[in-house]
Parts: C-alpha cells; sequence; structure tokens
C-alpha cells in the first residue's frame, strides 16, 4: 500500500470492497450466515469476514452443507479453524435429508450427491431463518455466475431470476427482502482465481494440505482425475493409477478431480495458475458438465 | 497492480462483442475449454463462424434469442494492469443497464460504426456518461476496414462527436480509429493506418492516468457499523467501521460528527494488521475517536472547517430503471444514501430529458423506465452530501419502492432545497 500517492493496489481494493459488504449485510440483515465449504474460496471469505469486524467476533455462524462425501482433511481443517475463530459452526447434512426422505439418493456409478445439497441448504436456510447467505462464489468462474449481483435475491422458494435481477449501482446495496425471502451475498464477486491464491499467499492463509501437489491414487473419468474412495464406483477400465496431482477446487469427493501438478507451495501454485489455459471449474468440476447451462439451472433452484 | 474498471456501450452491430472478444483473446484471458465450448455451441446454432458473443452471453435465454440480458462482467490483466469490464447490452433496457454498468467505472468506452458516424445511441452514451460523470470516454471508431481505413472518414466522426460532446462536461475524450475484427490498433498499433499517431486501445487502457479521480480533498466517513467486541481483552473497544468516502483521515484529526454535531479526535484508525497512519478512499477501516459520543450508523464523520450538505430537500437527476411502476408526484419511496436509510416523496418532476436531443421536456406527468428527469425530493430525515460532481460517494442513492422491494432509480445529486 503506497500511502504518499494514495493508490491502492488491486489486492487491497478487492479487500476494502468484500469487508465494505460484510459490514453492510451484518448491519441491514437479522440472521446472516457464511457458507463455508472448505474450499480456497470460503476460506478466504472466513479471513475476509474475520478482517471485516476485528477485534470482535463474527456476528454471523458459518453454515457447512456437508455431503458427508468430504475429504477427511478439508473437515479436520474446518474445526481447528473454527475453534481458533471462536465462531459458531451449523452444519447442515445431505445424510440427514435423505435419512429424513427429503431427498433419494442418485443411483448409478455416477451419482452424485452435488444436486441433494440444494435441498439441505434451503431446508437449513428455513429452519434457522437466514435471511442473507455469504458465498465464495466469484463471477469469473462460471458464465451463469457472471451475471450475478453482489447481492442477489431469492425468492420464498429460494429461486434465482436471472432475468429479473435488481440493478446494482455504486455501492448502494438494496437489502429489502419480505418475511421467508432471502439475499444470497458474494463479496469475492470481483476476484478471480488468481487474485485469490496471490491473496493467500499476501495473507500467508493456512489452506487444506489437498490443495498441494502430493501423490494419490486417481482414475481417469471423462477427461478428469478421480481420487478413489468410498465415494466412488469405478467401473471396468477406470484403472487406478498414483500420480502427483493437486486440486484446483474442493468440494463433493464423488465429483471433484485433480490435476496433475508439482506445484508445492503457493508461490508454485501461483505460477501454475497463471498459465494455466484450462478454467479452473472447467478442469476439475464434473458438476457443470452436466449441460451447456448445468450452473444455470442448479443456480435458479436455489444452489450456491 | 492498479484496477481500470470500464463499461462498454454499442449493440452487437458496432462490433462490441468482437472488441471484446479480442481483447480477451489477445491478451490471453478466454481459456481453451471457454473457446471449445463456446465453438461447439456456435457450430450447433449453425453458425458460420465463431460467435465470440457467446463468452458473454451465458444465460439460456440468451443463448436462445441471441442477446443480452444484462449486464456481464469480464476480467482480464496484462503486466500492467488489472481490468474489469461492465458489458452492457444495447438492445433492451439501454439506459438502465448503462447506468448500472458505469456507476462503477472509471472509464467508457463507446463504439462508433465508421459507416455511419454518430447516431442517435453515441449521442445517449455520450450524455450518460457525462451525467454519471466518469472522468474519461474514449471513443472507437470501428471498422475501418470497412471504408478503407480513410482517414479523412475518421477526422468526419470525431469533428461531429466533439460538437454534440461540448455541450457536454467531459474531462478526458479520446478518438482511437480499430478494426476489431482484424485486430488494428486494438492490442498493437496497426501498419495499416500510419496517418494514426496515437496509442492502441490496449495501450490507452494501460496508461490512462485515474489516480487522481477520487476525492482526496473533502474528508467523508459515513460510519457503517459499530464494533464493541465486548469480550475481556477489548471491553471499552468501540470503533466506527466505514468506507471512506472522501479526503483523508489521520490519528489527531479533530472531527465533528453529523447530525449531532459534537466534536471529537480521530483516537487511531485501526485494521486487523495494525494501525493506519492515513486512511482514504476507498478503505474499509475502523475509527476510534477520543471521547465518548453516541454514533450509530447512517452518522456522517467530516472535519469541521469542511462538512458536507445537511438537508432534507434534495435536487436530483433520476434515472428511472421500473418496467412496471412510473415516477409520479408525490410519490412515496424508500431511499438509501451513503449508510444512511430514509423516506423520501417527490414532490415535484421538474423536467424529463430527451437523451438523444437534450432538450427538456417541463413538467412531466411522470417518469417511466429509461427516462431520466429532475426531481425535487423531501427526506423524512436529514441527509449529509454533496454534489455528485464533486463526490460520486456523497452525491449518489438508489431508491426503492416500498411495496415491491425492487430497486427503481438511481439519483445523481445536483443541490440542495
Amino acid at each position: 500500500m503506497s500511502i504518499t500517492t494514495y493508490e491502492l493496489n488491486h489486492l487491497d481494493l478487492l479487500e476494502a470492497e468484500a469487508i465494505h459488504i460484510f459490514r453492510e449485510v451484518a448491519s441491514e440483515f437479522e440472521r446472516p450466515c457464511l457458507m463455508f465449504s472448505g474450499g480456497k474460496d470460503s476460506i478466504v471469505m472466513l479471513h475476509l469476514a474475520s478482517k471485516a469486524f476485528w477485534p470482535a467476533r463474527l456476528p454471523f455462524p458459518v453454515l457447512h452443507v456437508d455431503t458427508g462425501h468430504n475429504f477427511p482433511e478439508v473437515i479436520e481443517y474446518r474445526d481447528q479453524l473454527i475453534k481458533e475463530l471462536e465462531a459458531r459452526l451449523v452444519v447442515a447434512s445431505v445424510q440427514k435429508s435423505i435419512d429424513e426422505g427429503r431427498v433419494a439418493e442418485e443411483k448409478g456409478p455416477r451419482a452424485s450427491r452435488n444436486r441433494l445439497q440444494i435441498t439441505t441448504l434451503l431446508d437449513s436456510i428455513e429452519e434457522n431463518k437466514f435471511d442473507a447467505l455469504f458465498g465464495g462464489a466469484r463471477r469469473d468462474e462460471e458464465k451463469a455466475r457472471a451475471k450475478e449481483r453482489f447481492y442477489s435475491f431469492r425468492d420464498e422458494f429460494g429461486q434465482w431470476d436471472p432475468k429479473n435481477q435488481r440493478p446494482e449501482l455504486w455501492n448502494l446495496y438494496n437489502g429489502r427482502i419480505r418475511q421467508g425471502e432471502h439475499i444470497r451475498v458474494f463479496p469475492i464477486s470481483n476476484w478471480t482465481e488468481l487474485d485469490v491464491w496471490q491473496y493467500i499467499e499476501r495473507e500467508a492463509i493456512e489452506i487444506p494440505s489437498v490443495y498441494f501437489a502430493h501423490e494419490r491414487e486417481v482414475f481417469q473419468r471423462d477427461g478428469m482425475l478421480l481420487a478413489d474412495s468410498d465415494f466412488v464406483t469405478r467401473s471396468d477400465g477406470e484403472e487406478l493409477v498414483k500420480l502427483k496431482i493437486r486440486y484446483r477446487t474442493v468440494g463433493d469427493m464423488s465429483c471433484t478431480g485433480a490435476v496433475e501438478s508439482e506445484a508445492e507451495n503457493l508461490k508454485q501454485i501461483i505460477e501454475e495458475v497463471s498459465s494455466t489455459r484450462i478454467t479452473e471449474r472447467g478442469a476439475t468440476r464434473a458438476d457443470d458438465r452436466v449441460s451447456e447451462a448445468a450452473m444455470e439451472d442448479r443456480k435458479k433452484e436455489g444452489y450456491f | 497492480m492498479e484496477f481500470l474498471r470500464f463499461a462498454t456501450a454499442g449493440s452487437v452491430d458496432d462490433g462490441k462483442s468482437t472488441l471484446i472478444g479480442r481483447l480477451l483473446y489477445d491478451t490471453k484471458s478466454i481459456f481453451q475449454d471457454q473457446l471449445e465450448s463456446v465453438e461447439a455451441t456456435s457450430q450447433q446454432m449453425g453458425n458460420e463462424y465463431t460467435n465470440l458473443a457467446l463468452l458473454t452471453d451465458g444465460l439460456r435465454a440468451e443463448r436462445e434469442q441471441g442477446i443480452t440480458i444484462d449486464v456481464a462482467y469480464r476480467y482480464f490483466a496484462t503486466p500492467k494492469r488489472k481490468f474489469i469490464i461492465a458489458d452492457t447490452p444495447g438492445h433492451i433496457q439501454y439506459t438502465r443497464n448503462m447506468v448500472t454498468g458505469a456507476s462503477t467505472a472509471d472509464l467508457v468506452l463507446v463504439l462508433v460504426d465508421a459507416r455511419h458516424g454518430v447516431v442517435e445511441q453515441s449521442r445517449r452514451h455520450a450524455f450518460l456518461a457525462s451525467l454519471l460523470r466518469i472522468p474519461h470516454l474514449v471513443v472507437c471508431v470501428n471498422k475501418m476496414d470497412l471504408i478503407d481505413y480513410d482517414e479523412k472518414a475518421f477526422q468526419a466522426v470525431k469533428e461531429e462527436f466533439r460538437n454534440f460532446a461540448m455541450k457536454l462536461d467531459i474531462p478526458d475524450l479520446s478518438f482511437i480509429p480499430i478494426s476489431a475484427l482484424h485486430g488494428d490498433n486494438v492490442v498493437e498499433r496497426s501498419a495499416k493506418m500510419p496517418w494514426y499517431e496515437g496509442s492502441s486501445l490496449l495501450h490507452h487502457l494501460e496508461e490512462v492516468h485515474i489516480a487522481s479521480d477520487r476525492n482526496h480533498i473533502d474528508a467523508r466517513f459515513p460510519v457503517q457499523y459499530v464494533i464493541r467486541p465486548q469480550n475481556e481483552e477489548h471491553h471499552d473497544y468501540r470503533g466506527y467501521a466505514g468506507t471512506i468516502a472522501g479526503g483523508v483521515f489521520k490519528p489527531g484529526d479533530e472531527v465533528v460528527v453529523l447530525p449531532s454535531g459534537f466534536t471529537s479526535t480521530v483516537a487511531s484508525i485501526d485494521s486487523y494488521d495494525g494501525p493506519i497512519s492515513e486512511a482514504f478512499g476507498p478503505m474499509s477501516v475502523t475509527m476510534r475517536l477520543t471521547s465518548d459520543v453516541d454514533i450509530s450508523r447512517g452518522d456522517m464523520i467530516c472535519r469541521p472547517n469542511n462538512q458536507p450538505s445537511v438537508s432534507q430537500d434534495l435536487q436530483a437527476m433520476v434515472c428511472w430503471m421500473s418496467e412496471s411502476i412510473e415516477l409520479v408526484p408525490r410519490m412515496k419511496l424508500a431511499l438509501k444514501h451513503t449508510t444512511r436509510s430514509s423516506r423520501v416523496m417527490a414532490s415535484e418532476i421538474q423536467y424529463r430529458i430527451d437523451v438523444n436531443t437534450l432538450h427538456r421536456d417541463e413538467k412531466p406527468e411522470s417518469l417511466k423506465l429509461n427516462e431520466i428527469g429532475r426531481v425535487s425530493l423531501r427526506s423524512t430525515q436529514p441527509l449529509f452530501f454533496d454534489e455528485y460532481r464533486r463526490n460520486r460517494n456523497t452525491g449518489s442513492f438508489i431508491l426503492m419502492d416500498e411495496a415491491t422491494n425492487v430497486t427503481v432509480a438511481a439519483g445523481i445529486i445536483v443541490g440542495s432545497g
């Protein structure tokens, strides 16, 4: 930060914008919460929220929609972080939604709990009466997300109507909702994948080990490398190989792909990200490959 | 690295999507999987060429109808700067989209088809850019390849545009002859137009000076949130959190708090990373004062010798954005200005402005979607504001419909009373 010329660099500007939004929501909403997946974006979000309210603790709980198909490293990381921040954790369990008959498990070798999360999330919003939910989605991630507002209005069914969004002007956010409706809030909308990594490095933020290159047993499916786990069923020809890989995104183990990588530290990850020619979701997310508008369709129903 | 936020104005026919596609492609900001997906969709839709508009038009309805519904945000970087493009579509709800996209922009890029010269739409772009006080306007005279890179034609467009822009207030106006399709003067200077001595578009975007565009004179700190930790370690801590909306604050500065008028001194400016010696816009900080005064969200901290206007009566240029509701005199609306929320009554619509001719239509009955007019507003409680031309942060507001909660207007303060 160069004080004399009154200029801020891009990370300072992005941080200031995000902190402004965290505080705005905490001021104007009754029951906000921060959606946390254990992925790098939500880790950065928690860090930004801590900065926004320092020296006070977070004025809202952290919500984890747990598919039950987690990387064990990520759950361990989550619990440690929540303890350090003295934050309150709310876990919404997809398994519980299945047990209670709210949703039915998908069948077949490509079954995933990705879509089931929508019901679990919306049930949790209703149960906890959340009126604003922070999410770590970025506009550079995906074309439907490129059209998102910072404050994204959801009706009483949790639906997003992309054709009928509220105009968003200057830094004046419209937080007016009726009972039962809510707002999804995306403070890091303007960040790119590279910004996130540069920020993690600058702030020396700890991240789960799966983001760094390590050896793992994986198999090829649809041009992606999936880890062997109890949550996936391999079919014939999907042979396991031991490769040096890392994860660019962290989600459900059954649909998050790894990339071959030698990047063992943040500096190497930043180099890798700056030279890559494939988007992070394109490289690693089976859930987006269902159709051209897979993300838009899920978002309309209430997805993250 | 520095940021530049710019909005692009124009319709598909002007070659806007091609230009954005080229900027992204030539700066290696389009990824292989994105390009493959766009190529596949183009083929499937029966397009003869790869339709780069599909990169930004991501929604199902947009692809089906071949239109852009809303402002799309795109990101790219060069070794010198990072860029955020707010791509505003020209087809429908034009004014609303451009006002939205331009409200946070440092620069507006307007495309003009060299064959057609300045058309009604170009005038509208220039007017909106000047209304929103965008400091830099770049006019790209596109499709130069179709007129044999003719200098005279370029000069004619330039002169015509300048003549119109003279009636407006545009501090920095530049013209660049380009061919988005062939890349002439987009990233590199073109050999086909040796008569053009200026820089390429990308070079211009990298170099345009924006650091002095912010107001660092009038110290304004709208209180956003009060931080009271209520824990052992910080038992008596009371910090006022917010984003600096103008000027510079330093520990030791004498300040006055509005509306109470109490004076105090800045004890410290805090952040998670430690104390800050000077805070300026748009930093998000936490301020502590030496004395215990009653301060809450919506209050404004400023300097005793430099205070904003304090009034319940506003004069504003209002851009109406609702399809279903019209603004009529005596209508009551919810207002948000800085961190302050209030109710207002639109006591009078003084005139409506024709954005194409700048003609003023006195005392209209209403303002409809995409119409702009000068409106007198009366607020239930005093607001602390500056003229928009002096400070975008303390001179702007939004209006919301109290029944549907929808944002119905953008407001630009031109005075009090």
